[in-house]
């Protein structure tokens, strides 16, 4: 079966909630639960004065992967309206070459996990 | 613009948008169930005029199921930030008000005194206090008191031409936003701000063959990202980065571009003059800057070069607390990359001296010759505008009464440049009567207490204590409406209303969109058609000529009544590109006499200003310390240690607004003060924990951040903090004046031509409380969460 992620490019990632909220939205997810959460780390600055600061968003075990849209051929709805436009869909095979292509990104391959 | 301009904007499609989309789909259009309209929205909810593009998708009953953002916008391309993502929940809001309320004046700060009317009962008593106001007192006891971001708040019709009064009032101690920068602009160059070009206008956007990618841009006391300031799509910052923009940064406090810049430069709050002069000097001395532009363009470059060599990079290094090196730094490398560009941001008002900073960030652009380059610094035309600003002026109020004009006398270059009131002196006014009572009201699209005005209890007791009668124009209930309100007027949002929206106010205009109804919510008129209803009820004659509240909208934002085009000819298009020209100084494109050059008295930039020279300003600029920081009150370190700036944005909110919808204020439930961990561990303060921060002018509660985005001497405060979900009554008034940092900003600290404040750079102090005041979200959920 082919596998499906979310490329995310976290040098450009702005941390501006976007996705958090679209998530939600398509959801319909209550306060307190989330389909994804952009992590933050920084500012913290290194020994040449420079500052680090990544967000980093990560999907939840609520994250489907916006099957139901994907399934139509349309994209995630935080691919959509990610305001950096720093996300992709797409099957596992793909998004891995371009992770070749290019540093500083992130593949997650979600999937709901029930334990 | 043409009507062949009034096109859709080609699109370029983002890499990440799927082959399934909805590329090249008309203005409404069928998907499924779903009746499709496209629309760029432009309040309310507040937002700068960005229009970012949206669909909204309506079921057959009408009702607004789905939200999402339209591939098909040239800039905006379907991405959206999280308050239009989250516009059903503002619409079907359970807090919004749909019906006409009255209260008699004796119970004022009664939450529950409220009793619904109907609009020819809201209107019948509106008419009724209004002539018998303007009878006893004179219409220019009249204030329209405006906010920022909204349509309403730009309206100079509502004052004008439906209450006839010269006191117009952005509620802001110095109209320290925006306009200062629009001012100074205009004063030194003959147009008003130059905004950064980001390939907006043109249609194959950054790879079009006119565009010339930007090396190297500097962000001066701006963080796009969050604000979309003034119309700009921050997030085109990140497009230019990754496109190989290099940035500068310059602000007291990291943000993420910071920690992508190349050089950042952490300065003390409110010095950026000194910084600006420094970089000036460096430039002229070293050779940097463009000679050609200089010799043709500029005038008075000589008396600039010797002021500015009165502030070398040295000195400026210790005032503004940074390593020398990294002055030198920035100014070569702004000098030396070709197309460079400044974005200069709200900070650079919010200073005493922020008029002279304008000047310097002028004067930088011009001598690199970076104005109306392609990818430097685009300037506004001859053609700029709409002529919104003088609106129904002409017309009502007649020369006498615009004399009456609070501040007319003390500070003309305001009140005649911008036509409002100088909002500290309306303060005064309203206060001590002096120079006449002020005794009607109304808000246009502005909730002071909890966010435009500074020390707002002072502007509690004086608006409660003047207005006879005042009227509350709004979606939701707030704290200034409750506290002085007799008559509340409910408007449409944005999805159910028609009307247009350009960028950036007007001026450097890069798309023209166009809002179109998609929902009805009980016939709630926008601001727009409120005012023709409301003005045609008490001035017939003055709103005659126009058959509806449709045309008005031509007259004033089309400009139909000059040659413009009618809405239904122009608008389908949803968004169009607006035409632009490079090197409009040498085509005789900046003067309405359509000679080459600038539309200065010298046809110059004026380095060397006439302008501030005739309104008694040093024609130079100069650098003044803050008024209140540890340098100009060093007897106050004790007290005060700490520097304090405030007001920078986040994502979740516009100012004050959004607060009671629950998706985004999750994304930040309290008011944040960021403390640096060093000042917080000597202070005893976790991260988390509630403190008090407190100046001479005030004191609010506030949860610490614990954070390096704020170096050790210095705090930020969140602003535009109530509580929807609290008690609205008085005292509480939704706990407006809790956690209101507004209250330790003064207000009458403006400088010379009555422009700017401090609200950036003044002096605190900060102490653990005990007490937590966490915002309980299933509280909001529960109030909120529930559409109706
Ligand atoms: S892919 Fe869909 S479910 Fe997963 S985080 Fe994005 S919006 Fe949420
Ligand atoms: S929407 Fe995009 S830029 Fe914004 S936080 Fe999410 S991934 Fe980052
Ligand atoms: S910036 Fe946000 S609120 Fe403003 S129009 Fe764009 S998406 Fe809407």
């Amino acid at each position: 079966m082919t596998a499906y992620g979310l490329l995310i490019d976290y040098e450009f990632c702005t941390g501006c909630q976007s996705c958090e909220v679209a998530c939600k939205e398509i959801h319909n997810i209550p306060v307190g639960q989330w389909g994804i959460r952009v992590l933050d780390d920084g500012p913290w600055e290194c020994s040449d004065g420079k500052f680090n600061w990544n967000k980093i968003p990560t999907p939840t075990r609520l994250c489907d992967l916006c099957v139901e849209r994907t399934d139509k051929g349309q994209q995630p709805f935080c691919v959509h309206h990610c305001l950096a436009g720093v996300m992709q869909w797409g099957t596992v095979e793909d998004l891995a070459k371009e992770l070749e292509e290019k540093p500083n990104q992130v593949l997650f391959v979600p999937k709901p996990y029930q334990y | 613009m043409e009507l062949s301009d009034y096109k859709p904007a080609p699109v370029v499609k983002l890499d990440s948008l799927s082959d399934v989309n909805d590329i090249g789909k008309p203005w409404r259009y069928e998907d499924g169930d779903y009746t499709v309209t496209r629309t760029c929205p432009w309040s309310p909810p507040g937002c700068h005029p960005v229009g970012c593009g949206l669909k909204l998708y309506v079921n057959e009953d009408g009702r607004l199921e789905h939200v999402e953002g339209d591939e098909n916008h040239p800039v905006t391309q379907g991405r959206l930030c999280p308050r239009c993502i989250t516009l059903k929940d503002y619409v079907y809001s359970p807090a919004r008000i749909l019906t006409p309320m009255k209260r008699d004046r004796s119970e004022r700060g009664n939450a529950d005194a409220w009793e619904e009317c109907s609009w020819d009962e809201a209107f019948a008593i509106i008419k009724e206090n209004y002539e018998r106001i303007v009878a006893e007192y004179g219409p220019e006891t009249i204030i329209g008191m405006s906010g920022t971001g909204r349509e309403g708040g730009t309206m100079s019709l509502y004052p004008t031409m439906v209450f006839g009064t010269p006191n117009y009032c952005y509620m802001q101690s110095g109209y320290a936003c925006y306009t200062p920068r629009l001012a100074a602009a205009a004063y030194i160059t003959g147009s008003t701000y130059s905004e950064w070009d980001y390939a907006g206008a043109l249609p194959d956007r950054w790879d079009d063959e006119r565009y010339t990618l930007t090396e190297v841009l500097v962000m001066w006391g701006k963080a796009p990202l969050e604000s979309n300031p003034d119309g700009f799509f921050g997030h085109a910052v990140v497009d230019a980065m990754r496109r190989g923009t290099r940035l500068i940064q310059i602000d007291p406090r990291v943000n993420w571009l910071s920690a992508r810049a190349d050089i950042f430069i952490q300065l003390r709050a409110g010095t950026d003059t000194a910084l600006a002069m420094a970089m000036l000097d460096i430039i002229i001395k070293e050779d940097l800057y463009d000679h050609e532009f200089v010799e043709y363009w500029c005038y008075g470059f000589e008396q600039l070069a010797e002021r500015v060599a009165t502030m070398p990079a040295e000195k400026a290094a210790e005032i503004c607390q940074v390593p020398v090196e990294k002055i030198y730094a920035a100014a070569r490398m702004y000098a030396k990359a070709k197309p460079a560009a400044i974005m200069w941001g709200l900070a650079v008002d919010q200073k005493t001296d922020g008029m002279q900073n304008s000047q310097c960030i002028i004067a930088l652009q011009a001598i690199t010759g970076n104005f109306d380059r392609p990818g430097g610094q685009l300037v506004p035309g001859a053609d700029a505008g709409h002529n919104e600003l003088g609106f129904g002026y002409k017309e009502c109020i007649p020369d006498e009464l615009f004399q009456k004009m609070i501040g007319m006398d003390q500070y003309p270059a305001y009140c005649n440049m911008i036509l409002n009131s100088q909002c500290d002196l309306m303060l005064e006014a309203l206060e001590t009567e002096k120079p006449y009572p002020i005794r009607m009201g109304f808000y246009m699209a502005s909730n002071p207490l909890s966010n435009t005005s500074m020390e707002p209890k002072r502007w509690h007791d004086a608006l409660c204590k003047s207005l006879e009668f005042c009227i509350g124009i709004d979606l939701f209930m707030n704290a200034s409406i409750q506290a002085t309100c007799d008559i509340f007027l409910p408007i449409a949002t944005t999805a159910e209303r028609e009307g247009t929206v350009f960028t950036h106010y007007a001026p450097c205009t890069v798309t023209a969109g166009f809002m179109h109804k998609a929902v009805d919510c009980g016939g709630l008129p926008s601001d727009m058609e409120l005012a023709y209803r409301l003005g045609k009820y008490l001035h017939p004659e003055r709103f005659s000529k126009w058959a509806n509240e449709h045309e008005l909208v031509e007259a004033f934002r089309l400009g139909v009544e000059n040659g413009g085009k009618t809405f239904d000819e122009v608008s389908k298009c949803v968004v169009a590109q607006v035409p632009i020209e490079y090197y409009k100084y040498e085509k005789g494109l900046l003067r309405q006499d359509g000679q080459v050059g600038f539309a200065t008295p010298t046809g110059r930039v004026e380095l060397w200003s006439t302008a501030y020279n005739q309104f008694g300003e040093d024609p130079l600029p100069y650098y003044i310390e803050p008024e209140f920081s540890p340098v100009s009150k060093p007897e106050l370190v004790d007290e005060y240690p700490l520097i304090l700036t405030t007001g920078a944005r986040v994502t979740a909110f516009f100012h004050s607004e959004n607060r009671q919808i629950p998706y985004t204020r999750e994304l930040n439930p309290d008011p944040l003060l960021e403390i640096n961990p060093k000042t917080a561990q000597e202070k005893g303060i976790a991260d988390g924990q509630w403190v008090r921060v407190w100046n001479m002018f005030g004191e609010a509660l506030m949860k610490a951040k614990v954070t390096d985005a704020v170096d050790e001497k210095t705090v930020h405060g969140q602003h535009g903090w109530w509580f929807p979900e609290q008690d609205g009554s008085e005292p509480n008034l939704y706990g407006t004046f809790r956690s209101q940092i507004n209250n330790l900003c003064p207000n009458g600290h403006m400088g010379k031509l009555g422009f700017g404040a401090p609200n950036k750079c003044l002096i605190c102090n900060v102490e653990p409380v005990s007490e937590s005041y966490d915002t309980d979200m299933n509280l909001i959920w529960e109030k909120f969460g529930k559409l109706v």
